[in-house]
């Protein structure tokens, strides 16, 4: 054999290595991923999804920025201790316009899924600053620099643009007034348009106890108090239990 | 019957017999007589070198 | 002089980009990551144009022999200094935020607070010190099995350098709250997309180096370091698929929602624990176990089955992260049963390496670099026995979301991954540096405790400490409430806490004493002391435990 299709052979080897390899570890993923893309029963059908405004995708921005998923989960098992803790169990349909998802993987905290509205802003703002000063056994690190950040998200239009292009149904409306319904959702003397038609259930009100400014402190308490009341759960779940009657 | 039962039904009969079958296959090929002095030789080269080609 | 000319005129053209990415930035973070690139074109432009070699001088600093071997040690070289320096910073991290966590008066609002430290530290020991350690060996392994030097040299020196810069990048960023919340993917787009650039540069490289081989077989080892390259690209770009906000700006949001973003990010995580931690780590096990035995692997026929069921098995056990959430039952329950059969190949891998020592078992005793290795495979062995256990629904319905899961990722990242860097990097420094031995035999016996004192405080605490706040969430009084609030839960870990960052202590007291260690090696040091087991001579003993020895030695 001359020195050429020797060659030739080992490289085949290689590439059939790599080939058989790249096979046997492309069936899980192929499997169990991709279907979750079109069994239509993956995510539930329910009434009250609506994606987040803009103040509220800032302020789950911020979330994310500050690693509070490394802490918090926001998925609530179907358990009865958990049920009674936080919450009806989470449904699918309810992250479906979280990009990314926020589910976590450890309570080194509460489960946050249903916080929003369990407790008074004025709470939430001076647990943010001193969570000590409410929770005296609390680990949580302190975040009173929220409350003197001016919010600052660059071009909000972009952001609900960007999350558009991924599939979250903004329309052209709420894109091109993503910049005034930021200021307006913080400030209730403030007109806020057709900012509640837009987005049901938006609270508007000033939510870091500051008039004067809108601060990163507002953003995050109005996306915590936000998590868990879109989706009326007791209508969802009888929905359910229809359908899984129906064997849908 | 949904596109999601009929895969199903497959996975569980002919899909998991298939498995099977290529699962033993691919264990006992290894033990086949000719890949004695292949796989002896394979386990021994990194030795070849004693000085690690210094 | 022209191609002088033409590598300055790349660098400028690098820094003109970054400077015009600063001014236009839509963040701090993404400003800082501009200048921070600008920097790096600056110094290589004027080391460029000056033909100064800077390289030589730190090289001659860290007493690298510059005399040309056989094979290219230079990029094995800096990677295990690269692993020693990233491990004692991811290790400090993580000793700084296990003490956050028992004394929150230890954060230390923005950048030092627990959400930001805890990536840095995830990052840095998963993907410094650990990455690194594979790309050092990996090059270190393939040369040598396939007896030739390594393809592309200047492309290898690239993917070093590349992927230092892709961590500092990615630790800077977290520290600025740069994250795309994916737990060990968290950098943004476009350190991705740098991180891309390089891995397919090392695929370029490992992949080349093989195809020049002059040796028939592909030895094992590099089986799994090609599995692991692949996987690791294939994971890297399906779980990062993003839109960023602006080309400017530092944040994007994931191609994915909800349930299908939440099995692509876990089918992603397990599988950075299956192919970069296993994996590669297994292609380390599978060379240096049988060189520093000196015998030959156990069996190669069960490494074959080991590599294809491993990784065939791994890349399915993802949904086992996601039981009982609204992912859909029958995904959870082929996680489940695929996570339960991992359990074989692993310890048939297990049994593989530690059978190697069979007829050299004596070993154990004389040579704590062998004792090392040893306990590595063990503690792989109980992580993959305790992993099935905790993918099985009702265990993981008390474990999931506790501490429990976090021990159980120590005992094997300490115990498996740490100890098998360890001992390869006390096997390569005297080899690397031409020295007869490491400084001292016994500092690497001190380390071996220490490091092993350390993971059974550790894994210890956080099986008492996931079990209590597990158990202490789901329990109910006579009267039919809820007992504990969830505070109660976190005040009663506190002790456990404590014990956990001592034991965390104790492992990076053990990694301060390998860098004394090996920085005396490089130094060509040789400390006198006494042999690590001084056999006491008895006459009376020392004689034919048969009557009459055999006349042909056993194998």
């Amino acid at each position: 054999m001359s020195l050429t299709q020797q060659h030739k052979k080992l490289e085949r080897n290689v590439t059939l290595l790599s080939v058989g390899a790249f096979v046997a570890v492309a069936i899980g993923g192929i499997v169990e991923i991709a279907p979750l893309f079109w069994i239509d029963n993956t995510i539930e059908k329910v009434d009250g999804m609506r994606p987040y405004t803009p103040l509220e995708q800032a302020g789950r921005d911020i979330y994310i920025r500050e690693g509070c998923y490394a802490c918090h989960s926001q998925m609530i098992r179907p358990f009865r201790d958990e049920v009674e803790r936080y919450g009806h169990y989470s449904l699918a349909a309810e992250s479906m316009y979280d990009h990314p998802f926020q589910w976590g993987s450890k309570r080194t905290g509460p489960d946050l899924a249903r916080v929003g509205g369990r407790y008074s802003d004025e709470w939430h703002v001076q647990h943010l600053q001193d969570p000590q000063s409410v929770v005296p056994q609390s680990v949580m690190p302190s975040y009173a620099f929220l409350s003197d950040t001016e919010l600052y998200v660059g071009d909000p239009s972009a952001t609900l643009r960007a999350l558009q292009r991924v599939g979250v149904p903004y329309t052209e409306a709420d894109i091109e007034n993503a910049p005034t319904d930021l200021k307006a959702q913080a400030n209730p003397d403030a007109d806020a348009g057709d900012l509640q038609e837009r987005y049901p259930k938006t609270q508007i009100r000033d939510f870091d106890g500051n008039p004067t400014k809108v601060t990163e402190m507002d953003a995050l308490v109005a996306y915590l108090q936000m998590l868990g009341t879109l989706v009326d759960v007791n209508s969802a779940a009888a929905q359910e239990e229809l359908a899984e009657e129906k064997g849908r | 019957m949904s596109a999601y039962e009929t895969l199903r039904h497959f996975a569980d009969s002919w899909g998991l017999l298939a498995m099977l079958v290529i699962f033993i296959t691919l264990c006992a090929w290894p033990f086949r007589p000719g890949a004695r002095d292949r796989n002896r030789d394979a386990a021994t080269l990194i030795f070849k070198d004693e000085n690690d080609g210094e | 002089m022209e191609a002088v000319l033409g590598r300055v005129g790349l660098w400028f053209l690098v820094l003109l980009l970054a400077i015009g990415a600063f001014a236009g930035a839509q963040d701090t973070a993404f400003a800082a990551h501009a200048v921070l690139i600008a920097i790096v074109a600056f110094i290589l432009i004027w080391v460029t144009a000056n033909s100064y070699d800077p390289l030589t001088k730190v090289q001659s600093m860290f007493h690298m022999p510059s005399d040309p071997s056989r094979y290219d040690d230079d990029p094995v070289r800096w990677g295990v200094l690269a692993t020693m320096f990233w491990g004692i910073v991811g290790m400090l991290a993580g000793v700084f935020i296990a003490l956050q966590l028992a004394f929150p008066a230890l954060n230390v609002e923005p950048y030092l607070n627990f959400g930001r430290v805890r990536p840095l530290h995830t990052s840095a020991v998963i993907f410094a010190f650990g990455g690194n350690a594979l790309i050092a060996t990996s090059f270190y392994i393939v040369q040598r099995t396939c007896r030739t030097r390594l393809a592309f040299p200047s492309l290898a020196r690239f993917v070093f350098w590349g992927y230092q810069l892709f961590i500092v990048l990615a630790a800077s960023g977290y520290l600025l709250g740069v994250t795309q919340s994916r737990e060990y993917a968290e950098p943004e787009w476009y350190v991705d997309i740098w991180l891309t650039i390089v891995w397919l540069s090392y695929a370029a490289v490992f992949i080349g180096t093989i195809i020049r081989r002059h040796e028939p077989h592909i030895y094992v080892a590099n089986w799994f370091f090609l599995a692991f390259i692949i996987t690791v690209a294939m994971l890297h770009l399906v779980n990062n698929l993003a839109m960023p906000v602006s080309l400017l700006g530092s944040r994007s949001y994931s191609a994915f929602a909800g349930v299908q973003d939440a099995l692509t990010q876990w089918w992603y995580g397990h599988n950075a624990v299956g192919f970069f931690l296993t994996a590669g780590f297994l292609a380390m096990m599978y060379y240096f176990v049988p060189k520093q035995a000196e015998r030959p692997i156990y069996s190669y026929r069960l490494s074959i089955i080991h590599f294809w069921s491993l990784i065939f098995l791994y890349i399915w056990a993802g949904p086992h992260h996601l039981h009982y959430t609204a992912l859909p039952d029958w995904a959870q329950t082929l996680g489940m049963v695929f996570s339960v059969m991992l359990w074989m190949p692993s310890w048939g891998g297990m049994i593989n390496g530690l059978m190697t020592l069979n007829g050299a078992w004596d070993k154990v005793r004389t040579d704590p670099i062998i004792r090392m290795m040893v306990m590595a495979l063990a503690f792989y062995g109980m992580s993959t026995f305790e992993g099935p256990v905790l993918s099985i629904k009702a265990v993981n319905s008390l474990s999931h979301y506790t501490d429990w899961t976090i021990g159980h990722v120590h005992s094997g990242a300490l115990g498996w991954n740490g100890m098998i860097t360890f001992a390869c990097v006390y096997y390569l420094v005297p080899r690397l540096w031409k020295r007869d031995r490491m400084f001292s035999l016994r500092m690497i016996n001190w380390h071996f405790w220490l490091a092993t004192i350390g993971i059974v405080f550790y894994a210890a605490s956080m099986w008492v400490a996931g079990i209590t706040q597990g158990l202490m969430w789901r329990e109910y009084g006579l009267d039919g409430y809820l007992v504990n609030s969830f505070v109660d839960t976190v005040e009663a870990l506190h002790p456990m806490y404590i014990m956990r960052a001592f034991g965390g202590g104790l492992y990076l007291l053990g990694g301060a004493i390998m860098t004394y260690n090996i920085w005396m090696t490089l130094k060509g040091r040789v400390r006198e002391e006494a042999p690590m087991s001084q056999p006491i001579f008895d006459d009376e003993k020392d004689r034919p435990i048969t009557a009459n020895p055999a006349q042909v030695p056993a194998e």
